[in-house]
């Protein structure tokens, strides 16, 4: 258990290399080897979504990938969507969540936000349905998911 | 003076949210201390066993182990929890308190009862070491059954007692049996109401900190009550109170488990933290939350209506069982919520009222949002739906004729609440929202036209049609401070807790208001011992009508200072005075405006004299304690399509209509109510905590436990009816539980009502689409013979 593993991967731009051990989730990883702790965790078994990164490009759930895993990759975190300098600057798509009360406790919100990121990209102008199947994926105990809906198509420029 | 200004009413966005959509607010599990340790617990995999005994040593030895603890280290320390809520006063009541220990000595009573407990340099070891740990057990029979649990020879959970009740309480008003001797008609029923999760998705997490130093213990808690936890334990680790700082920051859901106290993790880190000189951090993993946080939702009634020919309400009884699990921390709150609510907005003259709390082998249960209501709403709404279809009368006109008038409150029903004051409904008016409902879910053209169109066209088209009230924002008190600072911003603090309810835009709309500055301008700081620590906690929909209340007093009470203060300034009177767009000046005079800034640091001078009796600064510290809870109330209506074949459920629409006094903020009373029907929906059609007769747990994971998704929750139409309430400043009355109450008894209607040609009988929630295909082949079947 005490073998480490050198990796290196790019989060957010910035490149990291690291020792880890095998085992090691890529959730831990991010949150508490590098501090990135918008990355949220909810169930460690792929269910509630709220642990969602990308992985070049693509929305991945970082408590069923190892961090061995992510060696070599490029990954995106909450922390990476709004420009640098940590001001109130936000990207559209939080900004459209918070018009849209598409948040309540926060918890799962950085998850439905990098699920959503692709998602927007590959439907710019997606029907309600599609909206909801994409949400799915990720659970929310507080918003009943009205908000979040709301909030995609904000962004998406198709709100009424 | 009461509340009014821009923001009051207004849809403001949220303080908050910016932290909380860049990562960049903090969570429990988001603190990270230098030299942290993580904590792990081995937890019972019996349901009821005897401890022969726990061996840790090899655990010890396991290299990144620090410690590892089992009862028996815990010498003194080990005691049972307090008893959080003493019984009410109700004459006659027997009540046993058995309240959780912190590890498990010679027995445990249901599976997740933690046995022992492991410190390492990381979590994963920590869990490594579980496996090491060796623990000689006995099984012991369970109880898991409400009935069997009361049958003669059952197994006991706490045998000093010689039975498996906890408590039994009897609450009568009228003459319940002369009115059902004069009754047209009386129905009975038994009803049933199952346990679900609370399922926040922030699990329960802790990280304990002593600083020698400082000699200060600080705790992050994902609880609801910071407060009291600090109270506690400072009592229980013999510190002052000023030497322990409970900090809940962000909470990830809250939904009433995270109010109970204490948690053996919320005792037992702070001890080992204290001992080893190091942080600790111990956050629980689904599967723990799934046994050791708290649950609710049990009940058994066997209820009966004695109805008028007109379907006026003579009289309710109703005798239930309570399933209270292992152990009974939270007293009574759940079952004499159920027993208060089932009188709902009606007009009951007799009823008579009793039930039995039992312990079982299962998880602990304490309130998940709604806090028994439900059952109670069930119970009522559907004996009126049994009555009505026995006399011929339309199930909205037979609810319509038993609601309480507007020249009947405040409404006394004589019976003990919850908060041990009497059931007193403060004010509402019923007749409008149910209309309103009706309206807005098309009620006449759907059962005079609609439903037979579609039936048919081979569709099975249903709606349903409940009423409730809910007792929200009870007492005991809460508190604010409101402080001005030289930068002309105003600061907030206040005690409770906040798990997603939008307290730091609310309380800033309060305060805002009565100082005329920006909403943004204001900051709000909550769950944090060290910048307030008088108060109880975010319960019982409690935060904006009590907190709230608290804020506005202190604002207030801000305000005169900033005007006498200025009056001196500008040599006018504070009556001739204007606060406007943060500024004071002389009304009708366009010049010498005095910022609130410069008036702050005025009210803290460096040099010369303060007047006596005068205080530094322009803050001040208000309290407000209610005497009695206010009664928000509503009316919920839903279509649903159910497809007999299959015993799936679509729900085509949902409409809340519902009063919760003055809204604060329209944006966040509305979020608050679809997810409250989001979880509401839940309940009654997705989740069911399946125990078999072992007492295991079968869905411990949300692979198996289904959530309600983005899909199975449609948009909740709303309208807002107001009752200001007379009770408080602001006029507010809670919300945080409303969506969630009725929803089950809604449901139930409604697929009843699809399903007439069936002639199936819904008596029971939740209803798995499993549940209702047995329920549609029974009623075939019956139809057959
Ligand atoms: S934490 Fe990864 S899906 Fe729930
Ligand atoms: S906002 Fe709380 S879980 Fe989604």
């Amino acid at each position: 258990m005490d073998q480490q593993v050198p990796i290196g991967v790019t989060v957010n731009g910035v490149r990291h290399e690291r020792a880890v051990e095998p085992r090691l989730l890529l959730s831990d990883f991010l949150r508490h080897e590098l501090g990135l702790t918008g990355t949220h965790v909810g169930c460690e078994h792929g269910v509630c979504g709220a642990c969602t990164v990308l992985l070049d490009g693509d929305a991945v759930r970082s408590c069923l990938i190892l961090a061995v895993q992510a060696d070599g990759h490029e990954l995106v975190t909450v922390e990476g969507l709004a420009p640098p300098g940590g001001g109130d600057e936000l990207h559209p798509l939080q900004a459209a969540f918070r018009e849209a009360h598409g948040l309540q406790c926060g918890f799962c919100t950085p998850g439905f936000l990098m699920t959503l990121v692709p998602f927007l990209r590959e439907h710019p102008h997606p029907s309600e349905p599609e909206i909801r199947e994409a949400l799915s994926g990720h659970l929310c105990r507080c918003t009943g998911y009205q908000g979040i809906v709301a909030a995609v198509r904000l962004a998406a420029g198709s709100a009424p | 003076m009461t509340a009014t200004g821009r923001y009051m009413g207004a849809r403001v966005r949220r303080n908050e949210d910016a932290r909380l959509l860049t990562g960049r607010a903090l969570f429990v599990d988001d603190v990270h201390l230098d030299g942290m340790l993580h904590v792990a617990f081995l937890r019972s995999d019996y349901a009821h066993a005897l401890l022969r005994s726990v061996d840790v040593a090899a655990a010890r030895r396991r290299p990144g182990v620090v410690a590892a603890y089992t009862a028996a280290d815990l010498g003194d320390y080990w005691r049972p929890g307090p008893l959080l809520v003493p019984p009410p006063p109700i004459r006659g009541l027997v009540f046993h308190a058995r309240t959780q220990v912190p590890l498990a000595r010679d027995r445990v009573r249901h599976v997740g009862e933690p046995i022992a407990m492991v410190v390492a340099e990381s979590r994963y070891v920590a869990e490594d070491a579980l496996e090491d740990i060796v623990v000689d057990a006995e099984p012991l029979p369970v109880v898991v059954d409400l009935e069997a649990a009361l049958a003669p020879g059952a197994p006991l959970v706490h045998d000093d007692l010689g039975s498996n009740v906890a408590a039994h309480a009897v609450q009568r008003k009228g003459d319940y049996a002369r009115a059902r001797a004069a009754a047209h008609v009386v129905i009975a029923r038994r009803f049933r109401y199952d346990r679900g999760a609370a399922a926040a998705i922030e699990n329960r997490g802790i990280v304990a900190q002593w600083d020698p130093r400082a000699e200060e213990l600080t705790l992050w808690d994902t609880t609801q009550a910071p407060i009291p936890i600090r109270n506690g334990l400072a009592r229980l680790l013999g510190l002052l109170e000023s030497q322990v700082r409970v900090i809940a920051p962000f909470v990830g859901g809250g939904f009433g488990p995270k109010i109970m106290m204490f948690y053996p993790e919320e005792v037992l880190l702070p001890w080992a933290a204290l001992r080893l000189g190091r942080p600790l951090k111990w956050i629980e993993d689904r599967r723990e939350n799934f046994s050791a946080t708290t649950q609710e939702r049990g009940q058994i009634h066997d209820a009966e209506i004695a109805v008028a020919r007109d379907g006026r309400i003579l009289g309710v009884r109703d005798v239930f069982l309570h399933d209270t699990g292992a152990y009974d921390p939270y007293g009574l709150t759940v079952p004499i919520n159920s027993q208060c609510t089932l009188l709902g907005p009606y007009d009951v003259p007799n009823y008579a009222s009793e039930f039995t709390a039992v312990f079982t082998n299962k998880t602990i249960v304490t309130p998940v949002r709604g806090a028994g209501r439900q059952h109670g709403v069930f119970v009522i709404e559907r004996l009126l739906d049994f009555a009505a279809k026995q006399l011929g009368i339309d199930r909205a006109e037979i609810r319509r004729r038993n609601l309480l008038r507007p020249d009947q409150f405040p409404h006394n029903h004589e019976i003990i609440f919850q908060d041990s004051a009497p059931l007193v409904y403060d004010s509402g008016d019923y007749a409008p929202a149910l209309e309103r409902a009706r309206e807005l879910i098309g009620y006449d053209g759907f059962v005079q036209s609609e439903q037979a169109r579609l039936r048919a066209a081979g569709r099975h088209v249903g709606l349903g049609l409940v009423c409730y009230v809910e007792g929200t924002g009870i007492g005991p008190y809460e508190g604010a401070r409101v402080t001005v600072e030289p930068s002309g911003q105003v600061r907030v603090a206040t005690g409770v807790g906040t798990q997603g309810q939008g307290h730091f835009t609310a309380f800033a709309q309060i305060v805002a208001d009565v100082l005329d500055v920006e909403v943004d301008q204001v900051h709000v700081v909550t769950g944090d011992t060290r910048e307030f620590h008088w108060g109880t906690g975010t319960f019982a929909s409690r935060g904006a009508v009590v907190a709230g209340s608290a804020c506005h007093a202190a604002a207030v009470r801000v305000r005169e200072k900033v005007l006498e203060l200025a009056s001196g300034l500008l040599g006018a009177p504070p009556d001739r005075l204007e606060l406007a767009g943060g500024r004071v000046r002389v009304r009708g005079s366009s010049d010498s405006a005095i910022p609130l800034g410069e008036l702050a640091l005025r009210a803290n001078p460096l040099r010369g004299a303060v007047r006596p009796g005068t205080e530094p600064g322009l803050e001040a510290t208000a309290y407000f304690g209610p005497d009695r809870g206010s009664t928000a109330s509503g009316v919920h209506a839903m279509l649903v399509e159910v497809d007999p074949e299959t015993a799936q459920v679509e729900i085509q629409r949902y409409v809340v209509v519902h009063d919760c006094g003055r809204v604060i903020n329209p944006m966040i009373v509305e979020g608050q109510i679809q997810g409250g029907v989001a979880h509401g929906i839940g309940n009654a059609f997705y989740e069911q905590l399946v125990y078999d007769e072992a007492g295991q747990l079968l869905n411990a994971s949300l692979m198996d436990y289904l959530l309600p998704t983005a899909t199975d929750v449609p948009a909740v139409e709303m309208a807002h009816h107001e009752t200001p309430s007379p009770l408080n400043p602001v006029g507010v009355k809670g919300v945080g539980e409303a969506g969630a109450i009725p929803t089950g008894a809604a449901f139930a209607q409604a697929v009843e009502d699809a399903l007439s040609d069936h002639g199936v009988e819904i008596t029971e929630i939740p209803l798995s689409p499993n549940r209702l295909f047995e329920l549609i082949e029974a009623a075939r079947s019956a139809r057959a013979r």
